[in-house]
């Protein structure tokens, strides 16, 4: 499905992804683990289009096609889904409108009319029940004011709405407790199906017990540095990061 | 309940079939054609109209009121207001810059030739029938809208009144005012120049002298208006000016939603258009104004565009309560207050704005509440939308006079940038002299970030798109006071007012 090749990127004059090559096909879950700054996030906005990260050399390809000259929102429409590490705010936009324009745009894109109404309703209120959301919730202005906990299951409740390809899920864990934990893994769980896929991106172990990953890849410094199945985030979990670092320079 | 809306709901129809007459053309085409947006509204239908030839003096003025079979004391009342105007200068105070209008220049008077205001709609001229087709106001479409009364002004002369039986039961009146000052002189008598006097300012007294027509509205004593009343202003003829003069009386316990709508078509040359508008509210009645305003911007070289100059101001007896609310996304020099006299106790004034600036576009708009009476409360929310080169200042006068006991004053005023070329400023000024008023103001200016943009597209939401559900979000506590139907117009219009502001 996702083929990444080579993949250098850099942003204000640093190069940040430093050849990186990973294949994701459908069906899958794969983890990336790696200390802070190792470009984790990078990657994520690389994939999904962000235009302030520079591809300098690589290929990304989705389903056969080169998707590097796409704009963000094509590649949406091709079904590439971010959970933000960091989502924003947007004042006065209801949880509810954004949602609902997300959908029509994506309709829109494949040629579809609006959604309609009653359509919505239902697969709202089905969705937010599968996260536990409280309706009041989706009133608010998107991301204004939410704990970190409510972003996080706001995203995931984009993306069950939104039902993509490829998920990308960005520290989703992080801000999370245990029980909201298990409502989001069981979230995507759900979603999970074999012609869909889905990247994890985590600091913890704590996340891939709920959504079990198929490979783990460690990122360092812009580089996947080693790569195997959920064994080896237990092995991180244990003994850190720095015995692979030891490794490499052996 | 329906609102008047229907007027510019039908307008947007008429730039839907536009649209979809586009969708032939390729992606590229559709592309341009959005890069060089032009005004919408921009046809010119060609109604043989009488026009007076250009100029100003007091044998022009004398004309207008003969033309239109005025009493003298009507007559006088202009004379009176043209010998203020010429004692007058040009205020230079707000932060726009502009060539002055030459007033010698401009023709005062532009009426359709052959409408005879006596026939009913279905008389009406042919070939103003087809201006309301291309409007998107058919007559059989009028006839439907039956919960719809509606005043329109074509030019200077106010070409139809719809409704007028059934209103007429409620004894409720609405007409131009033209007829009111044949029909009710004692009415218009009594409150015209009431709330603006004729020498209240440059523009006001200009008014004055030449307002060729208007609307006339007045509710009895605890009669609720069971439907919103609407006028739908349009400048026409090249050349002229437009001088609208709008009464709006709401007797003592009455209520009244008011819209009032309007579009010029696009030419090189600036247009004049510089109304009056007066409320006033009687002990505990209630009067909403709103305002959904798109005349030609100029385009995007800053050439041609409507220059606005509109004294709009409310007076609010005991518990009365008048709410402006408005949508500015037009014209290439706005200068607009709508004001509000507390002059009765308890009595409430309200502002809600969103000015939208793009391109070369300079708006000066804000508002005053002048409380006099006690325990006044005024609320004013302002959200300015600065584009492009544009310029976007709030002016807010909030005066609390010393007799004026437990006055309450909120303001907040938002700015919303894009870009950097543009500029947004906000000038409050206070004026207390009374110890117990509570004055609170809030201030912000805001950027759109691109992270916002970024967050919207990885949802596949266009970045053209994402700008119009952030600029809504920033506005929605004033489109919320719109009445429903007017606010879902409103968004649209702040849309097509922003495509194209960013690269
Ligand atoms: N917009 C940016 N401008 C400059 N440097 C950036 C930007 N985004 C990320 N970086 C830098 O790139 C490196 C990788 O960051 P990131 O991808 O966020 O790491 P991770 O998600 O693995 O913690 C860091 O050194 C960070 O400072
Ligand atoms: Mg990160």
């Amino acid at each position: 499905m996702l083929h990444i090749k080579d993949v250098h990127a850099r942003v204000e004059e640093k190069d940040i992804l430093k050849g990186i090559s990973l294949n994701v096909n459908a069906g899958e879950v794969h983890a990336i683990m790696g200390p802070n700054g190792s470009g984790k996030s990078t990657l994520a906005s690389v994939i999904s289009g962000k235009e302030e990260f520079e591809l300098t050399q690589g290929e990304i390809t989705l389903n056969s096609e080169d998707i590097t000259e796409l704009d963000p929102e094509e590649r949406a429409h091709k079904g590439i889904f971010l959970s933000f590490q960091y989502p924003i705010e947007i004042p006065g936009v209801s949880v509810t409108n954004f949602i609902k324009t997300a959908i029509n745009e994506n309709r829109k894109a494949k040629g579809l009319e609006d959604m309609p109404a009653s359509d919505m309703l239902k697969m709202i209120r089905e969705k937010a029940d599968l996260l536990e959301i409280d309706r009041k919730f989706l009133s608010r202005s998107l991301n204004e004011g939410f704990s970190g906990g409510e972003k996080k299951r706001n995203e995931i409740f984009q993306m069950a709405m939104l039902e993509p390809k490829l998920a990308i899920l960005d520290e989703t864990d992080s801000g999370l407790d245990i029980d909201a934990l298990k409502v989001v893994a069981n979230g995507v769980n759900k979603l999970k199906a074999k012609d869909n896929a889905v990247i994890v991106i985590t600091h913890y172990q704590r996340l891939l017990d709920y959504i079990v990953p198929d490979f783990v890849h460690v990122l360092m410094d812009g580089k996947i540095v080693k790569s195997g199945t959920k064994e080896l985030a237990y092995e991180l979990e244990e003994k850190g990061y720095d015995w692979i670092k030891e490794e490499l320079v052996k | 309940m329906q609102t008047a809306l229907v007027v510019v709901v039908k307008v947007f129809h008429f730039n839907n079939y536009r649209k979809k007459a586009m969708s032939k053309y390729t992606e590229d085409d559709l592309k341009k054609e959005l890069e060089t947006k032009e005004y919408e509204y921009g046809f010119y239908t060609d109604i043989e109209s009488e026009t007076f030839p250009i100029g100003l003096n007091e044998d022009v003025v004398r004309a207008i009121s003969m033309k239109k079979e005025e009493p003298q004391w009507m007559t006088d009342w202009r004379l009176e207001a043209f010998r203020h105007w010429q004692s007058m200068e040009e205020p230079d105070w707000a932060n726009v810059h502009y060539e002055k209008p030459d007033f010698q220049s401009i023709a005062y008077y532009s009426a359709p030739k052959k409408v005879d205001p006596n026939k009913t709609l279905d008389d009406v001229d042919p070939e103003l029938l087809a201006m309301y087709k291309k409007l998107g106001i058919s007559v059989d479409e009028q006839k439907k809208m039956n919960n719809i009364a509606m005043d329109i002004v074509v030019d200077s002369v106010s070409v139809a009144t719809t409704f007028k039986k059934t209103l007429g039961e409620k004894g409720i009146i609405f007409m131009s005012i033209s007829e009111a000052i044949k029909e009710h002189p004692e009415l218009v008598r009594k409150y015209l120049g009431s709330v603006v006097p004729q020498r209240d300012n440059f523009y006001a007294a200009l008014n004055s002298a030449v307002f060729s027509d208007g609307s006339f509205c007045y509710i009895p004593k605890g009669v609720r208006c069971p439907m919103e009343l609407s006028t739908y202003f349009r400048i026409n003829q090249a050349g002229t000016g437009q001088f609208e003069r709008t009464l709006v009386i709401a007797d003592k316990g009455s209520y009244v939603s008011y819209l009032e709508g309007c579009t010029a078509p696009s030419r090189d040359e600036n247009q004049l258009h510089a109304a009056v508008v007066e409320l006033i509210a009687l002990d505990d009645a209630e009067i909403k104004y709103s305002t959904v305003q798109n005349w030609f911007p100029g385009n995007k070289e800053g050439k041609g565009g409507v220059f606005n100059f509109v004294t709009k101001r409310g007076i609010c007896e005991k518990n009365a309560k008048i709410s402006w609310t408005q949508v500015e996304t037009g014209s290439a020099v706005t200068w607009k207050y709508p004001s509000c006299i507390l002059k009765g106790d308890n009595s409430v004034g309200e502002f809600y704005s969103i000015a939208v600036t793009n391109n070369f576009q300079q708006a000066d708009t804000g508002t005053k509440m002048v409380h006099i009476g006690k325990n006044t409360k005024s609320t004013i929310i302002s959200k300015g939308i600065s584009a492009g080169k544009s310029q976007n200042s709030y002016r807010g006068l909030v005066k609390i006079n010393a007799n004026a006991d437990n006055a309450r004053n909120f303001s907040q005023c938002d700015s919303l940038l894009m870009g950097n070329a543009c500029g947004a400023h906000t000038f409050p000024y206070i004026e207390a002299k009374n110890k117990s008023a509570q004055i609170e103001h809030e201030a912000t200016t805001s950027k759109i970030g691109e992270d916002q943009i970024f967050y919207c597209n990885q949802r596949g939401i266009d970045t053209e798109k994402a700008i119009a559900l952030i600029v809504n979000g920033f506005s929605k506590e004033v489109l919320n006071k719109l009445p429903m139907e007017f606010a879902v117009e409103a968004q649209k219009l702040l849309e097509i007012s922003l495509e194209g502001s960013v690269g």
